[in-house]
């Protein structure tokens, strides 16, 4: 009898203790902002009205939704997390936190915010947050991620629904408005994307991911970022062709597709990894500035 | 660093974590309690 409590007592008391801050790093909120902010515009430009404070459940929701995915790729990913130098300080690889508290946070935290979606705010808003986790999960994380160079083409719609989950929470279904913002972001990822792996190749090849860079090499993907680049002119200028956003918007966005492609054509005169870096921080702020637009856009008076 | 100290970290690390917790259920409770009021008055 006495041994068994012993042995518990000494794994438990061996365990890491994880910190606060861990459980916070576990949800990325850095990805986590740039969805809040995606999903508040979906919300705020979508026709209609919602109570304030269920606004803020939404958003609360998309946003805690969006951690327990970020929750639960870092538990299956945590081999490969290890290997890479970005991601080796993450909680799990360094040893702060035990793999099964990070899938155990991440699925409370999935289901509850898809309940609390559902229950609060709209049913389809909630059945398309339930989508996007389990999208992320599985068909990027699980399936995609370690075995296509199109895994965040197609994995990058995961990112992209955001904006739609707060449309729908707000008139309860999907309009074209919404497939609008979906497609921004859709098309938006790969360059964004690629142009972070194009720098840290060597990264991925040692963990086996087969990015674009890795598989088709440094050429292929500065092409492929540069016609992404392109489709995204008449994609980000959609908004205004379908009178969610005026031209002011419109003349703005096609300024703001300009430098991406601008930027993408550096990256593909430069040999060196320089612009690739200024390229993923410019593709931050392009997708930050696109959105602001809208919203500053609405706040003018151009509403649907 | 001692066994001691590194005891003294855990429990504090614990402790922190603990005080999170009760500030999350108690914000969870006052998002419930608004939500409800929201949706009866609507």
């Amino acid at each position: 009898m006495s041994a068994a409590p012993s042995t518990t007592g000494v794994r438990l008391a061996s365990a890491p203790a994880a910190a606060v801050a861990d459980y916070i790093e576990i949800l990325k909120p850095r990805v986590m902002s740039l969805v809040v902010f995606t999903g508040l515009v979906g919300l705020v430009l979508a026709p209609g009205h919602l109570h304030p404070v269920l606004a803020v459940v939404a958003v609360l929701c998309i946003a805690v939704g969006a951690g327990a995915a970020g929750a639960i790729n870092m538990w299956c990913d945590r081999d490969i997390d290890a290997m890479m130098r970005r991601t080796a300080d993450r909680p799990i690889p360094a040893g702060r936190m035990m793999p099964g508290e990070a899938l155990g946070f991440g699925i409370v935290l999935a289901v509850g915010a898809v309940l609390l979606m559902g229950l609060a705010v709209d049913m389809v808003a909630a059945e398309l947050l339930a989508l996007t986790i389990l999208f992320y999960v599985f068909i990027y994380t699980v399936w995609l991620k370690r075995r296509t160079p199109q895994n965040i083409v197609i994995g990058g719609a995961a990112g992209a629904f955001p904006p739609m989950i707060g449309w729908a929470a707000v008139t309860g279904d999907i309009g074209w408005g919404a497939i609008a913002l979906f497609a921004i972001i859709f098309f938006w990822t790969p360059p964004h994307f690629w142009a972070l792996s194009l720098y840290r190749a060597g990264d991925y090849a040692s963990a086996g991911i087969p990015m674009l860079p890795v598989v088709a090499g440094p050429l292929e993907t500065k092409r492929q970022m540069l016609v992404y680049t392109l489709v995204l002119w008449p994609v980000a200028l959609t908004p205004a062709l379908l009178g969610i956003a005026g031209a002011y918007y419109g003349a703005c966005s096609l300024i703001l597709s300009a430098a991406f492609t601008g930027s993408a054509v550096l990256v593909w005169r430069d040999s060196t990894e320089r612009s690739a870096r200024r390229m993923f921080a410019f593709s931050l702020l392009y997708l930050f500035l696109i959105f602001s637009l809208l919203l500053l856009d609405h706040a003018g008076g151009n509403s649907a | 660093m001692t066994t001691m100290d590194r005891e003294g970290d855990r429990k504090r690390t614990i402790r922190a974590r603990n005080r999170a917790l009760v500030a999350v259920l108690v914000a969870l409770v006052a998002l419930f309690y608004a939500v409800t009021i929201v949706r009866m008055g609507g």
